[in-house]
């Protein structure tokens, strides 16, 4: 069934800079989410007679963050466009778009591919206005009516364009999560927020017609939508049937594509350039931005391999997600830092994926004290796991959930039998202890050292020691 | 030159409904409309350089900052029918 190679993929990424304030072009807030509809628009973003549209400035310089990112080339003049169509998202009539001179052009970025790393080009990068949101009351077929809310209108968008280079549904994943990360990276977009990142696919079998598939919200949904419309067209190729050029909408109920063949399909949409805008000259912006960029993935992923000694698998798990790699690198200060990357990137990860959760719901000096019970063997690798379980799960303190949970690790035996022997032995430094002296008790540990030849670690000798006395105390 | 077919086309591109009898005058219209850009292409421009703009400007902007927006009420003012604070149109699939 599944022939290697044939299969062609190309994106179109839609890209909310939702970390911006204001719209793309009015000062309507982008803090949208969850509030009632209709309550973030003004008449520029309603389309309302007499309104013009003024450029936010900070929208062209993410775009130029993204565009040197994504390693492409700025051009020199851009300028906006009308796309005619009509649609109730959008109550212009038309939308605000890049067409023939786009914000940047040319680039690529590398991803893990099915067979090693594999490069997929960028065809270009255009800015342009979101549209509004369509809601339907009971399910969509049965709906009597679209209801619109214009919140989400006029919020500066970004489209990626990509070559065909992706060969499988799971490459085309790879590279959004690949995208995402960049973008988080930047700073100038925020994932976890509803509609943040939509996908345009179009994908065909070599030699065939390609399908363009439309409404992929999710990178789940890429990678599933994709896999049917393979399946689709190789059965239709068995049976003989020649797969035709459409537009298809997924399903994401229902985890299917369907042909839309709709009137909006003879794409007719008299783009003019927006009169109402003037071009765009930010060229010389470059340089500026350029050096305003942050490390990016690959880059830091280098680094953490080559400052703190770790596997490229587990640089690769830090740097994926920013926040990942900043509590890492926070948590490093403070602890052995290979022992961090292996706790955080195979345990704490997985448990966090696990639960659904992010990285912002575990304290760093929590990470912090369990790596220090570790390395001081206070507390077994399984006992850690249990104490990062309880955290997720209950809250608390490690120190409270070992005692609670007596998570301490049964000392060695040779070990415990040297404390006893010690404390036995050392009875002046005892009386020197119960009259106030705490050093006293270092006199002891270092009877335990001697007597284990080094076996114990101080601090977990001192403790054994201290609880030892305290027991014979109590 | 313009054909009836243009006509219906363009209409139904811009959503404007026109009568069977008026197709023949926009015909007509759009003809002698064309016809002016006719003329128009006659005019000698071989030492101009092509432009889209009028005026020489370029980047002109403001700032990343919001200010509050129309209240709900009034935003949905004009809507002809609206629905729990929704506008209402037409379905469409």
């Amino acid at each position: 069934m599944t022939q290697k190679g044939d299969v062609i993929i190309g994106l179109e990424v839609h890209v909310q800079l939702n970390k911006l304030q204001s719209k793309l072009f009015c000062g309507c807030s982008t803090a949208y989410h969850n509030s009632p509809p209709n309550s973030h628009t003004c008449p520029v973003c309603l389309g309302l007679p007499g309104s013009l549209p003024v450029l936010n400035r900070k929208s062209v310089e993410y775009g130029l963050r993204v565009a040197l990112a994504l390693n492409c080339q700025v051009q020199q003049e851009t300028y906006f466009y009308r796309k005619n169509y009509y649609y109730p998202d959008l109550p212009k009539g038309f939308q605000i778009s890049q067409y023939d001179f786009p914000l940047a052009v040319g680039g690529s970025i590398l991803i893990k591919g099915d067979d090693g790393e594999r490069k997929i080009r960028i065809t270009r990068v255009h800015m342009e206005e979101d549209p509004g949101r369509l809601v339907h009351a009971g399910t969509i077929d049965r709906a009597k009516y679209s209801m619109v809310d214009y919140n989400r209108c006029g919020m500066s968008l970004l489209e990626v364009v990509t070559e065909p280079d992706m060969r499988s549904p799971k490459e085309a994943r790879a590279f959004l999560d690949k995208l995402r990360t960049i973008l988080e990276y930047l700073d100038v977009f925020d994932g976890d927020l509803e509609g943040s990142m939509r996908v345009d696919s179009n994908i065909s079998l070599a030699g065939g017609e390609r399908a363009e598939v439309k409404n992929i919200s999710s990178h789940k949904g890429v990678e599933k939508a994709l896999s049917y419309e393979i399946t689709r067209q190789r059965n239709m190729k068995r049976r003989g049937i020649r797969v035709i050029q459409e537009t298809r909408h997924f399903d994401e109920a229902r985890n299917i594509t369907v042909s839309i063949r709709t009137k909006e399909e003879a794409h007719d949409y008299r783009y003019f350039p927006e009169p109402d805008l003037v071009p765009l000259r930010v060229a010389d912006w470059v340089p500026e931005v350029a050096a305003s960029l942050p490390e990016l993935p690959d880059a830091r992923r280098e680094s953490f391999v080559s400052q703190y000694g770790m596997t490229d698998d587990h640089a690769k798990s830090l740097t994926s997600d920013i926040k990942v790699a900043d509590f890492y690198e926070a948590v490093a200060r403070e602890s052995p830092p290979r022992l961090a990357a292996v706790w955080i990137a195979d345990v704490l990860k997985g448990e966090l994926n696990y639960r659904g959760l992010t990285i912002d719901r575990f304290s760093r000096q929590d990470m912090v004290t369990i790596l220090e019970m570790l390395s001081s063997e206070r507390i077994a690798e399984d006992g850690a796991v249990q104490v990062i379980r309880a955290l997720l799960d209950q809250g608390g303190l490690p120190q409270d959930i070992v005692k609670a949970r007596k998570l301490e690790r049964a000392g060695d035996q040779a070990v415990m039998k040297a404390v006893q022997e010690a404390v036995a032995e050392c009875s002046a430094a005892l009386e020197d202890y119960r009259k106030g002296n705490e050093r006293a008790l270092n006199f002891i540990v270092g009877q335990v050292m001697k007597k284990t030849r080094g076996r114990a670690s101080p601090t977990e000798a001192f403790r054994l020691v201290k609880e030892a006395v305290d027991r014979m105390d109590a | 030159m313009i054909s009836r077919e243009d006509v219906e086309h363009i209409s139904w591109l811009a959503s404007i409904k026109i009568a069977d009898e008026e197709k023949e005058e926009f015909v007509a219209k759009f003809n002698s409309i064309l016809e002016y850009f006719h003329e128009l292409d006659q005019l000698n421009t071989e030492d101009v350089e092509p432009t889209y703009r009028v005026v020489d400007l370029a980047n002109v902007f403001r700032d990343d900052l919001s200010r509050p927006s129309l209240p709900p009420e009034e935003a949905l003012g004009n809507a002809p029918r609206r629905a729990e604070g929704y506008f209402k149109s037409p379905r469409i699939v």
